[in-house]
């Protein structure tokens, strides 16, 4: 699998094309501003883009606008935006356009190397990789003003959290220590408390429940 | 050599008198037409505002008051070293033709212009003509002595008055020779400073009063005062946030390290423990960093600016918010700053005490100023007073001369309106 990697930090990223390497991929280019950014992405069509949302010239926000161009350009290109922080306003942008194959995760999930890679995976096959911060402040939020939140026990918040992030029953039940077919009882029982459409599709999945909750009040 | 440097001296002083005589003569002559010409297209041209035309021709009109204002500003800094200072609100780029004039008509110095308009076309015509007068009417004196009397008495019949001495024989127009000498000491020794006496009569009409400025050093003595000790709480602040959390954290991970170190052999299961230890702290301590660079500078006001800042502290709220923004460009970082933080504290208010269910921020920029609503529908009572975090953002917004507004009735709604001067770029 192809990957472009966008990171000003030297040391960030070495860290990343070996990790990267170590897992099999195949690092494409390893740029460090935005406008070689933009040139890789158009030049390469790699598999997946993994991009630092603050990059030079303007040391703002260049990444992550970079990337949106280049979905815009190119929709559907799969890409995982890293930060020193989340904002839920950036993680909306970029699931915006609905058709999935992003990720928006803090910087220091690449602590957890198989984990890191799992989302990698993810975006590129088109799924999504929401960091648990996302999640978490969306769904206090929610909680705060939403009955529907409130009728779910504590087992199948749990398993909400986990499904907003992009995982598939398989990758849950992995982490909570339970069967595959549990999962799929409390997925189907969030889904009805909710009112959200069932659906196979990994990706709609989780855009169907952001969508739940980030919908306006 | 004595008396050679007295004669250069005689020399200067003859200089220096004909020189402001001749000033002041251009000025008289100059000014006078002009004065009339400004102060009667100002007149007419707000006189017009109501009727619509004058929000045209204000801008210009004043503009134009305002550029011979400044001539005459350097000139008497030029000639007679009297300096005016200048003293206009600064209008935005950009601003339409209605702001521009509800802008300029609402600064004090405008009227200041235009009261200037009358007295120089009056006392400050006459001070300026009084010189030239005291230089070249002896003249006149002189020339009636030499001869031309005789002339003159012939064509008129009668008395030639030359001031007040009655020309009609030889002996009086010696009279006004006599006369002439005097008043040629009089300009000898005074026309210059009549000339500075001109400016000064300017300085005193167009110079923003004294207890203008002494109040404008007050305020400015007050909120600097408060700007030294919030930043200097802030720096104490950080220093005890890293110094307990963040650096705390990194030491007790490289002792966790350490340990693994000497783990790693003997008792591998203990060692892996202290590991996930370790990451465990240093999550954290990013943690901590990145809630402490957010109270410093947060993430999205840099990248995005204020309305994206606000926007992205609204979905962070515990409350559904509304916020509408209306900024065509960016302030200067520090009044971003003091704004957006003023916006988080008040926010955090209306969460924390006012039991409100939801809130709405409304940013906007008109009039060379940035108007920022924040409107909750809780229980009202919120004042500006001891205790109030309202008088730290009161503060925060003083040092921009911002100001900040609240109505709370007991029962709510809540409405809290600031308001910064400042352009954006």
């Amino acid at each position: 699998m192809r990957v472009v990697l966008a990171e000003d930090l030297f040391l960030l990223r070495d860290g990343l094309v070996r990790l990267l390497e170590a897992y099999d991929f195949e690092i494409a280019a390893a740029v460090e501003s935005g406008p070689e950014l933009t040139r890789a992405l158009a030049e390469l069509q790699p598999d997946v883009a993994v991009v630092d949302v603050r990059l030079p010239p303007t040391h703002t926000d260049e990444g992550l606008q970079c990337a949106l161009q280049a979905r815009r350009e190119r929709p559907g290109l799969p890409v995982l935006v890293l930060s020193q922080h989340v904002e839920q306003l950036y993680a909306r942008e970029l699931l915006a356009d609905g058709s999935g194959g992003v990720g928006y995760l803090l910087k220091d999930r690449v602590f957890d190397a198989e984990q890191f890679v799992d989302a990698v995976q993810r975006v590129a096959g088109g799924g999504t990789a929401m960091d648990p911060q996302v999640i978490q402040q969306l769904l206090s939020r929610r909680a705060a003003d939403d009955r529907p939140l409130a009728h779910l026990t504590p087992r199948e918040r749990e398993v909400l959290e986990l499904m907003a992030q992009g995982r598939s029953n398989t990758a849950i039940a992995g982490q909570l220590v339970v069967t595959e077919r549990a999962i799929a009882k409390h997925t189907s029982n969030i889904f009805t408390k909710l009112g959200l459409e069932v659906s196979d599709d990994d990706n709609r999945r989780v855009l169907a429940v952001l969508a739940y909750l980030d919908r306006d009040h | 050599m004595n008396s050679n440097t007295k004669n250069d001296g005689l020399r200067t002083r003859v200089g220096d008198m004909l020189l402001a005589a001749g000033r002041g003569f251009v000025l008289a002559v100059v000014s006078l037409p002009l004065a009339v010409l400004c102060f009667t297209l100002a007149a007419v041209s707000i006189a017009l505002v109501p009727a619509g035309l004058g929000i045209f021709t204000t801008p210009p009109v004043l503009t134009g008051v305002r550029t011979f204002a400044n001539w005459r500003r350097v000139l008497a800094a030029e000639w007679s070293g009297v300096r005016i200072p200048v003293k206009y609100r600064p209008i935005p780029e950009g601003a339409d033709p209605w702001q521009r004039t509800v802008m300029m008509l609402g600064d004090t110095a405008t009227w200041r212009d235009l009261r200037w308009l009358l007295v120089d076309m009056t006392a400050g015509f006459v001070t300026a003509l009084l010189p030239a007068v005291l230089v070249f009417y002896p003249l006149e004196g002189f020339v009636l002595a030499a001869g031309l009397w005789r002339v003159i008495s012939d064509a008129e019949g009668g008395p030639y008055w030359y001031g007040f001495v009655p020309v009609d024989s030889q002996a009086t127009a010696f009279a006004a020779a006599a006369l002439a000498a005097v008043l040629l000491v009089v300009a000898y020794r005074f026309t210059p400073a009549l000339l500075t006496a001109h400016f000064r009569l300017t300085r005193a009409v167009l110079a923003p009063s004294q207890a203008e400025l002494t109040e404008r050093v007050r305020v400015l003595t007050e909120t600097r005062r408060d700007a030294v000790d919030t930043s200097a709480a802030e720096l104490r602040r950080i220093e005890r946030d890293l110094h307990d959390g963040a650096q705390a954290r990194l030491v007790a991970m490289g002792m966790d390290l350490g340990t693994v170190e000497a783990l790693l052999e003997k008792n591998p299961a203990k060692a892996r423990k202290l590991l996930a230890q370790a990451r465990q702290n240093s999550a954290e301590a990013l943690e901590e960093l990145r809630d402490l660079v957010r109270g410093i500078h947060p993430p999205v006001l840099a990248e995005r600016g204020l309305g994206d800042a606000v926007r992205a502290l609204a979905l962070r709220l515990p409350l559904p918010s509304e916020v509408n923004v209306e900024l065509p460009g960016r302030a200067e970082a520090p009044v971003e700053s003091a704004a957006y933080f003023a916006v988080s504290e008040v926010l955090t208010n209306a969460v924390k005490h006012s039991g409100a269910e939801r809130a709405w921020v409304d940013l906007h920029h008109t009039d060379g100023m940035l108007r920022i609503t924040i409107t909750d529908n809780g229980k009202g009572g919120a004042v500006i007073g001891a205790g109030s975090g309202l008088v730290g953002v009161e503060r925060r917004l003083g040092t921009f001369d911002g100001v900040l507004a609240v109505s709370s009735p007991a029962g709510g709604p809540t409405l809290v309106t600031m308001e910064i001067p400042c352009a954006l770029s």
